[in-house]
C-alpha cells in the first residue's frame, strides 16, 4: 500500500527533491513499488554494490551463489585466479545454469538443453550442434556484471559499464575496510563462517538507515544490555564521546574510537581483555610493535557502506532488497586470517547476536517490520531525520559529524541517494 | 509427571510424554519450567545452511550452551524482547518419535538419543508462519527426572532465508 505523494503544484523540483528533504523523508519512499523499480535501475544496477569476499572462492574453480538485489549472481574464480560475477542465466532460453549454493567446477552445464559454459562465462558448447551450423557458431555467453573490483578482498560489482571507479565510490569508507583488515595478524579478512539469511518484511532503506543509528540501541536493545550488563549501551548514550560521521558517498559510521581511547584497554572493543586472547595479542604485538597498542585499543569499524554492506565490529551484514516491502539480511562473523583463537569467539558472539534468532538483530528486525507498517499510514506522511542537525559540525577531514545519537549518517545516506535517483539516465 | 527410572529403562511412552511436555512449555512461554528441563552441559542448536557443520566454526541460527540459554530466557522475561513482545501464539505437533541407537556416543554414558518430527504454527501481528523440521534430543535421567542435555532442530528450510525466530523452537 502506497501513501499519497505530497502536493506538487508550485514546485518545479524533481520528484525526489520533493520526497527527500534535508530533515525529512516521505513515507512513500519505503512503500512505492515504482520507486523501488527506479532504485533498481539507478542504484542497484548502476552503482558499486558489495557482492562477496575473495575468501569465499579461495581456489580456482570455486564458485558461490550471490546476488545484487533480486539478480542471481555466481561469483567464480577461474583457472587464472581471476574473480568473475556471472549472471545465473543460460544464454539459450534463460534457464538457471547453477543450482548449488557453492562448489568447485570449471564449467556450468545448463540442465534444460545441455549448453555448457566455462566459469569465466564463455560458451563452451551446445548439443546437436548441426542445428546451429556446427561448433563455435553461437557467439553467446553467460551474462556478466561488467565491472568487478575489490578492496581488501571485498568484491564489488557494478552493472554500469562505466562510471566512477570502486575507489571513487568507496572514498573514505575504504579506510574502514583497511582498519578491519589490519586487525588480522596476516592482514586479511576471511568470510568463511557461512551466512545466516534473515527474511525481513521491510524496505531495505530502513535497514541502511538503522545501521549507524546510535539513537536506538538503548531502547531496542535495552533488554539484552540489561541482562548481560553489556557496556555497549553506554557507547550510544547522551554522555558518549563517540561520533556519527557522514563519510560521503552515502557511507556513514559510528566512530566509537573516542570511547575506546578513553578507556585505553586493548580488546575492549570486542568486549574482552587481552588475557583472554593471549595468542592473538602476542601475534599482533610481534607484527606491529608499539603501534599494536593503538590498533588493539581502537578495534574494528562500525560502518555502513552504501548501499548494502554493513560492518559492525565483528559482524558483517549484506542487505538484499527484493521488493519495496521485502529484503533479506545476510549476516556472518568476520574472521581474521591467522587468528583462530579470536575467530571462534567471534563466531560464538555473532551467532548470539545476529540472524533470525539473534538477541540483537531479531529486535532490530522487529522494528524494521513495524516501521514498514507505520510508513504506510497516511499521517504524518514524513519520516523525521532532523536529530542533531543544529549541533552537527565538520571534522578536521571535512566530514560532517554529529554526536553518538544523531541522525547525521541518515542525512548523508539520503543526500547521496537523492543524487543517484535524480541523476540523468 | 515423574519418570522414575534410569535412562536405559525409559520406554517410548515416557519419552513421548517428556517431549510433549517440553513442547507445551515452549508453546506457552513457560520459561521457568522449560529452563528447568536442561542439564548443565546443555546444547540447544538450530543449524543454518549446513546441519552437519561444527557450530564452533560456522554460523548457526541458535547455538546456546546452558549459560546462553539462561541469557536468552532472561531477555525474554524482560518483556522488552520486542521480537517476542507481544509473544507469538504457538502450537506445535511433535510426532514420529523414535528412540535411536546412540551411535555417535556423544553426551554421557546412559544418555539416550531420540528423534522426532515437528510442525509449529506461529501467529503474530506480522502474519502466520509454519515451521517444520526434525529434532534430535539427548535425554538423561537425573534424580529420577528426565532432563534434556541436547536439542538440535534442523528446519526443513534451514538453508533458505528465514523470518525472525524469536520463540523457543
Ligand atoms: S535454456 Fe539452457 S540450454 Fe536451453
Ligand atoms: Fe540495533
Amino acid at each position: 500500500m502506497t501513501a499519497t505523494l505530497p502536493e506538487t503544484a508550485h514546485e518545479p523540483a524533481g520528484k525526489y527533491e520533493r520526497l527527500i528533504q534535508p530533515t525529512r523523508v516521505h513515507g512513500s519512499m519505503y512503500t512505492d513499488p515504482e520507486i523501488f523499480a527506479e532504485e533498481l535501475e539507478r542504484i542497484w544496477y548502476r552503482t558499486w554494490v558489495y557482492v562477496g569476499h575473495v575468501s569465499e572462492v579461495p581456489e580456482p574453480g570455486d564458485y558461490v551463489r550471490k546476488n545484487i538485489g533480486p539478480q542471481d549472481v555466481i561469483m567464480t574464480r577461474d583457472r587464472d585466479g581471476e574473480v568473475h560475477l556471472l549472471l545465473n542465466r543460460c544464454a539459450h532460453r534463460a534457464n538457471l545454469v547453477c543450482d548449488a549454493p557453492s562448489g568447485n567446477s570449471n564449467s556450468f552445464r545448463c540442465p534444460y538443453h545441455g549448453w555448457t559454459y566455462r566459469n569465466n562465462g564463455e560458451l563452451l558448447g551446445y548439443p546437436y550442434n548441426k542445428g546451429y551450423g556446427g561448433k563455435g557458431k553461437v557467439e553467446l555467453g553467460l551474462g556478466r556484471v561488467p565491472r568487478v573490483d575489490s578492496h581488501q578482498g571485498f568484491v564489488f560489482g557494478s552493472f554500469a559499464p562505466d562510471g566512477p571507479t570502486l575507489a571513487e565510490h568507496l572514498g573514505a569508507a575504504a579506510g574502514e575496510l583497511d582498519r578491519l583488515a589490519r586487525l588480522s595478524p596476516e592482514g586479511e579478512v576471511e568470510l568463511t563462517a557461512g551466512f545466516l539469511k534473515h527474511r525481513t518484511r521491510a524496505n531495505w532503506k530502513l535497514l541502511a538507515e538503522n545501521e549507524t543509528d546510535g539513537y536506538h540501541p538503548q531502547f531496542v536493545h535495552g533488554s539484552i544490555f540489561s541482562v548481560t550488563g553489556s557496556p555497549i549501551g553506554a557507547l550510544y548514550s547522551d554522555n558518549s564521546t563517540a561520533v556519527t560521521r557522514d563519510l560521503g558517498g552515502g557511507h556513514s559510521e559510528n566512530d566509537l574510537r573516542p570511547e575506546f581511547r578513553r578507556f585505553a584497554e586493548p580488546m575492549r572493543w570486542f568486549g574482552t581483555t587481552e588475557a583472554k586472547v593471549p595468542d592473538y595479542v602476542a601475534r599482533m604485538r610481534e607484527l606491529h610493535g608499539p603501534a599494536a597498542e593503538e590498533i588493539l585499543i581502537e578495534g574494528s569499524p562500525h560502518v555502513m557502506i552504501f548501499p548494502n554492506l554493513f560492518i559492525a565490529e565483528i559482524q558483517l551484514f549484506v542487505i538484499q532488497p527484493l521488493s519495496a516491502g521485502e529484503c533479506v539480511q545476510h549476516s556472518t562473523a568476520v574472521q581474521f586470517k591467522g587468528a583462530p583463537e579470536l575467530n571462534r569467539r567471534m563466531v560464538s558472539q555473532c551467532v548470539g547476536s545476529v540472524g533470525p534468532a539473534g538477541m540483537l538483530l531479531a529486535d532490530d528486525t522487529e522494528m524494521y517490520e513495524r516501521n514498514q507498517r507505520g510508513v504506510a499510514l497516511r499521517d504524518p506522511e514524513w519520516v523525521d531525520i532532523r536529530r542533531g542537525v543544529e549541533r552537527e559540525r565538520t571534522d578536521e577531514n571535512g566530514f560532517r559529524i554529529g554526536t553518538a545519537t544523531d541522525e547525521t549518517g541518515m542525512r548523508g545516506f539520503w543526500s547521496h541517494y537523492r543524487n543517484l535517483m535524480e541523476a540523468e539516465k | 509427571m515423574t519418570a522414575s527410572a534410569t535412562t536405559t529403562e525409559l520406554d517410548l511412552r515416557q519419552v513421548e510424554q517428556f517431549l510433549y511436555r517440553e513442547a507445551r512449555y515452549a508453546d506457552e512461554h513457560d520459561y521457568d519450567a522449560w529452563e528447568a528441563l536442561w542439564t548443565d552441559d546443555a546444547l540447544y542448536w538450530v543449524p543454518a545452511s549446513d546441519p552437519d557443520a561444527d557450530p564452533g566454526q560456522r554460523m548457526s541460527v541458535i547455538s546456546d550452551n546452558r549459560s546462553r540459554i539462561s541469557t536468552r530466557l532472561k531477555q525474554l522475561r524482560t518483556g522488552k524482547r520486542y521480537a517476542q513482545s507481544p509473544p507469538s501464539n504457538l502450537r506445535r505437533i511433535v510426532s514420529n518419535v523414535e528412540i535411536l541407537d546412540d551411535a555417535d556416543g556423544a553426551g554421557e554414558p546412559g544418555d539416550i538419543t531420540v528423534a522426532a518430527n515437528f510442525v509449529v504454527v506461529e501467529s503474530r501481528e506480522r502474519g502466520n508462519e509454519t515451521w517444520a523440521g526434525r529434532t534430535t534430543y539427548r535425554l538423561r535421567v537425573v534424580d529420577e527426572q528426565i532432563r534434556l542435555a541436547y536439542k538440535k532442530v534442523v528446519l526443513v528450510n534451514h538453508d533458505r532465508a528465514l523470518p525472525t525466530l524469536a520463540f523457543l523452537i
